[in-house]
């Protein structure tokens, strides 16, 4: 299911945590699968969970539970806008709204060519910078108004 | 000791206790949801709030350390308001289908919120919505917006059933329980988790939409099924058993059952039931009056008695039978001048029968499992033989990891193990004489005679030593081990055992009566089970026997069965095989509708009543067979109640059996050389264990009750030139059967698992016989 380059980092996650308790890992290794897959589809959380010596389910809870971890594929670039409380107040809706237009799709969807997936995203950490977006929850973007936004977009090829 | 007040009452409880587990020992109710003495605590529906002095904010009372000195108002202002305001948001997003739920009358949540809830909602927005889930026969998940998500079922699986199947998945509001992709749930404890829903989330899907529960009747029983005697609460409503539920015993089965004693009772309403008696008349079976059927019955034993002798008459009847039938069946075979009388039919090896210092039992009380520092089980498929039990290990497991397994078959039985060595079973008892050594040589001890060529290997050596330390240890022999080829060499083992380590030692017990039979001396003085059909009869009565599913070769059972001149089955269904063979069928009772008595397999003598009238013309075993011991004029047959009978077996008002003992008089240890060519290995799968467990649909559905396959591990399948999936004949004497062949690595080199107790396997011989394989 997964390369051995992502199962060698996965063993190092494992090494960080006692021995029997393996399923410590269980993030950083959901994490791992879908950097190499782009998204989590069934077969590899249940892949990880079995390499983890965990339940799926419960595996399928942590990847149910937290936001970046994509249960149906995305586009090549994840565009995530931060709607929360002070971003909101700062601009982050109105940045979405932009970009529905921009890209002519809704949150959770993507653009017909397959090329970015918007969605929407909770804090993010970086209030001061609101308001704030991530693209494919890697590259931190501050300070988001149109023009930014015209420029992450004509970066994202 | 700490010293609390809670509403002004003192009350001194342990260091580390909640204020929940206080507030019991007071009778102050706190109201919950999530909280359940038998699981971790989670604190999540936050109902149990209760005000503490000098606290700033209500604590949830089942997450709260008691400390010296605490204060504690459960019916306080603050409490209260705080109790009444978790209520409001928990009924926000819960459906208001009470009237078509079929929790209604029984719901945690509506009990509650008539306390605690407001009359009027102030909640005006839409609520959420939660689709149904698929999840197998057993449990219905089809109402799935009525979840509060307590969790409660979430952590059963977990902590008590030892496999995690259900989770909640999502966060905040659009949490969601679940399993994996859409998996069914296939714990064979699973039903619990119908009792511990608080609300109408999980139901029971065979029990839905057809009673509510104040119509239902609650009557006192004890299951039928395994050794353990788990209580029943059996629910009836016009003189149908509706449900069966479990009845709170903490020594037996503490608050639970196993799904088998939870659903079988499909089975009691079968339109298999044998309702009037039926006669053989040329040829062909057909109903007659209970006089007649009687008659014929004692005459033709009589007329076998006196032109062939006694011992042309055989007697089997099931582990399942209580002590008053099992008793009354060999008082009559005994009576017509047979000793040849048994209730073991899936035994191979009796030797040591005569041997016995006094009545096999578990060595110990169930409730000591859980104070035990090592145990270990021999031959047993643990999961499914004893459901109960190996919960009680499962326990233990967690705290110790001290608990090892060695078997036939390598089925995980979701208990963490300290080791786990799986064998054929031909070589079970040279496996157990390894550990013995192993034992003996840590200890110091002598080597016992007859094992000086045995050699101790790694795995031996570390169950020896985890029996060699702590206090209490317990050594189990399993089904596997007693119906195995040389069951008395293993009992003479694992005394041994028991003797080096100071370990107890015990039989789990086949049947929900298997202590009960040998108190009851429904034993052979003549041929026992096996060999009753090994040397045809003339004549055999079978009580509750289903002779091609229950015996240890049935091949052999069924053959005998049709070459006599009689057979009577004294049985509750007409099932297709016995039609065949059979001469008389005797309509009988199941547990619902006779009284009894069963004893467990910690000597626990477990007595209870009909909670039905018998069915048609059904009679219960041990009238039948009073009034059959009253047609043939044998003496001492004027009982008027099954406690006379009892009685007459027991001292009255015996809580526990006196001659408990596994003790062994001169059996010497030989290992025999192991045999060549392939093994059968024979479970009994759980849902094909009794005849009531067969006859059930919804347990029937489940993944447990596949067809048998032909399980051999990759070098066996190899060996035999099949490939995995393939249809393969695999055969036994004369009989045969096609099965599927299929991969299954945890079966041992050089064996075949194929299941007994299924109709597709029943022209199969010995459990653990040779059986040969071949491409179909």
């Amino acid at each position: 299911m997964l390369n051995q380059n992502s199962l060698t980092r996965i063993d190092r996650e494992i090494a960080k945590y006692p021995a029997d308790q393996k399923q410590s890992a269980s993030m950083a290794a959901l994490a791992i699968a879908q950097e190499e897959l782009g998204w989590l589809p069934s077969e590899a959380i249940e892949f990880v969970a079995n390499y983890l010596s965990m339940p799926p389910i419960a595996a399928y809870e942590v990847a149910s539970f937290y936001n970046m971890y994509d249960l149906k594929p995305v586009g090549k670039y994840k565009l995530t806008v931060c709607t929360n409380l002070p971003c909101m107040l700062t601009g982050g809706v109105d940045a979405g709204e932009y970009l529905k237009e921009k890209l002519g799709i809704g949150y959770n969807e993507t653009t017909p060519d397959g090329r970015i997936t918007l969605k929407e995203g909770e804090c993010m950490g970086a209030c001061g910078d609101a308001p704030v977006m991530i693209v494919n929850n890697r590259k931190m973007c501050s300070w988001m108004n149109p023009e930014q936004i015209d420029k992450l977009l004509a970066e994202l090829e | 000791m700490i010293e609390i007040e809670i509403d002004g009452k003192a009350v001194h409880v342990p260091d580390g206790s909640t204020i929940m587990d206080a507030a019991q020992q007071t009778g102050a109710y706190i109201p919950h949801f999530c909280y359940h003495k038998k699981l971790s605590i989670s604190a999540n529906c936050r109902m149990c709030l209760v005000q503490v002095e000098k606290a700033p904010k209500p604590l949830p009372a089942c997450a709260t350390p008691v400390t010296n000195g605490m204060k504690v108002f459960t019916h306080s202002e603050l409490a209260v308001k705080a109790q009444a305001g978790v209520m409001e948001f928990l009924l926000i997003n819960h459906p208001l289908d009470c009237p078509i739920c079929d929790q209604g009358g029984e719901c945690q949540l509506q009990d509650l919120a008539v306390g605690y809830g407001a009359g009027v909602s102030r909640y005006q927005e839409a609520k959420r919505v939660v689709f149904h889930k698929e999840v197998g026969p057993l449990i219905s998940m089809q109402e799935m917006s009525r979840c509060i998500h307590c969790t409660r079922c979430v952590r059963f699986g977990q902590e008590i059933a030892g496999v995690m199947e259900l989770g909640m998945a999502n966060r905040n509001m659009h949490s969601e329980i679940q399993t994996f992709v859409g998996r069914t749930v296939d714990s064979e404890l699973s039903g619990n988790m119908i009792d511990l829903c608080p609300v109408g989330a999980l139901t029971s899907k065979p029990f839905r939409y057809s009673a509510r529960s104040w119509e239902l009747t609650r009557r006192k029983s004890v299951s039928p099924h395994d050794s353990l005697g788990a209580n029943l609460t059996v629910q009836i409503k016009n003189n149908v058993v509706m449900r069966v539920l479990p009845r709170e015993n903490e020594d037996v089965n503490e608050c639970w059952i196993s799904d088998k004693e939870r659903f079988s009772y499909e089975a009691l309403n079968s339109s298999e039931r044998l309702t009037k008696p039926m006669i053989r008349v040329d040829g062909a079976l057909r109903e007659v009056e209970w006089p007649a059927a009687l008659d014929y019955v004692a005459h033709a034993l009589k007329d076998i008695a006196k032109t062939q002798g006694g011992e042309a008459i055989a007697s089997l009847a099931a582990p399942h039978a209580t002590l008053e039938e099992l008793h009354l069946l060999q008082k009559v075979t005994r009576g017509l001048g047979s000793g040849s009388v048994d209730f073991r039919p899936r035994r191979r090896d009796f030797s040591a029968d005569g041997k016995r210092a006094g009545t096999p039992w578990l060595g110990l009380k169930l409730s000591e499992i859980k104070d035990l520092d090592a145990a270990l089980v021999v031959g047993s498929f643990l999961r499914k033989d004893h459901p109960l039990f190996a919960q009680r290990l499962r326990q233990l497991g967690k705290k110790w990891n001290k608990v090892s397994l060695l078997s036939v078959g390598g089925d995980d039985p979701l208990i963490k193990l300290h080791a786990q060595v799986t064998v054929a079973p031909a070589e079970l008892a040279v496996a157990l004489a390894r550990i013995v050594k192993a034992a003996a040589q840590l200890k110091n001890a002598a080597v016992p005679a007859g094992l000086e060529s045995v050699e101790p290997c790694a795995d031996s050596k570390a169950i020896a030593e985890s029996l060699l330390e702590g206090d209490k240890r317990a050594i189990f022999l399993g089904n596997a081990a007693e119906q195995n080829g040389q069951a008395a060499q293993l009992h003479a083992l694992a005394l041994e055992l028991a003797k080096i380590t100071g370990a107890s030692f015990g039989f789990i017990g086949e049947a929900a009566n298997s202590v009960g039979g040998y108190v009851a001396k429904a034993l052979p003085t003549a041929l026992n089970a096996y060999e009753m059909f090994a040397q045809p009869r003339q004549a055999y009565v079978l009580l509750g026997v289903e002779p091609e599913l229950d015996c240890a070769n049935p091949q052999q059972a069924v053959a005998a069965l049709k070459q006599a001149a009689l057979v009577v089955m004294l049985t509750p269904f007409k099932h297709g095989a016995a039609l065949d063979y059979a001469d008389v069928l005797l309509p009988t009772t199941p547990f619902t509708e006779t009284s009894g008595t069963f004893i467990n397999t910690e000597g626990r003598v477990q007595g209870f009543n009909g909670v039905v009238r018998p069915l048609g013309d059904a009679r219960p075993a041990w009238k039948v067979l009073r009034v059959l011991g009253n047609v043939l004029a044998l003496p001492g047959f004027d009982y008027d109640s099954s406690e006379q009978v009892r009685d007459e077996i027991l001292p009255a008002g015996a809580e526990f059996v006196a001659s408990l003992d596994n003790g062994l008089n001169s059996v010497a240890l030989t290992l025999n050389a192991v045999s060549n060519g392939l093994q059968r290995v024979a479970d009994v799968p759980i849902y094909f264990a009794d005849a009531l467990a067969r006859r059930s649909p919804a347990l029937q559905k489940t993944s447990d009750a596949a067809a048998p396959a032909a399980r051999m591990n990759a070098a066996t399948l190899a060996q035999s030139g099949v490939a995995d999936g393939a249809q393969v004949r695999v055969k036994q004497g004369p009989g045969d059967a096609v099965l599927l062949a299929k991969l299954d690595e945890t079966v041992p080199t050089g064996c075949v698992r194929v299941a007994a107790a299924h109709a597709s396997t029943a022209a199969l011989g010995d459990m653990f016989g040779s059986i040969t394989v071949e491409r179909a």
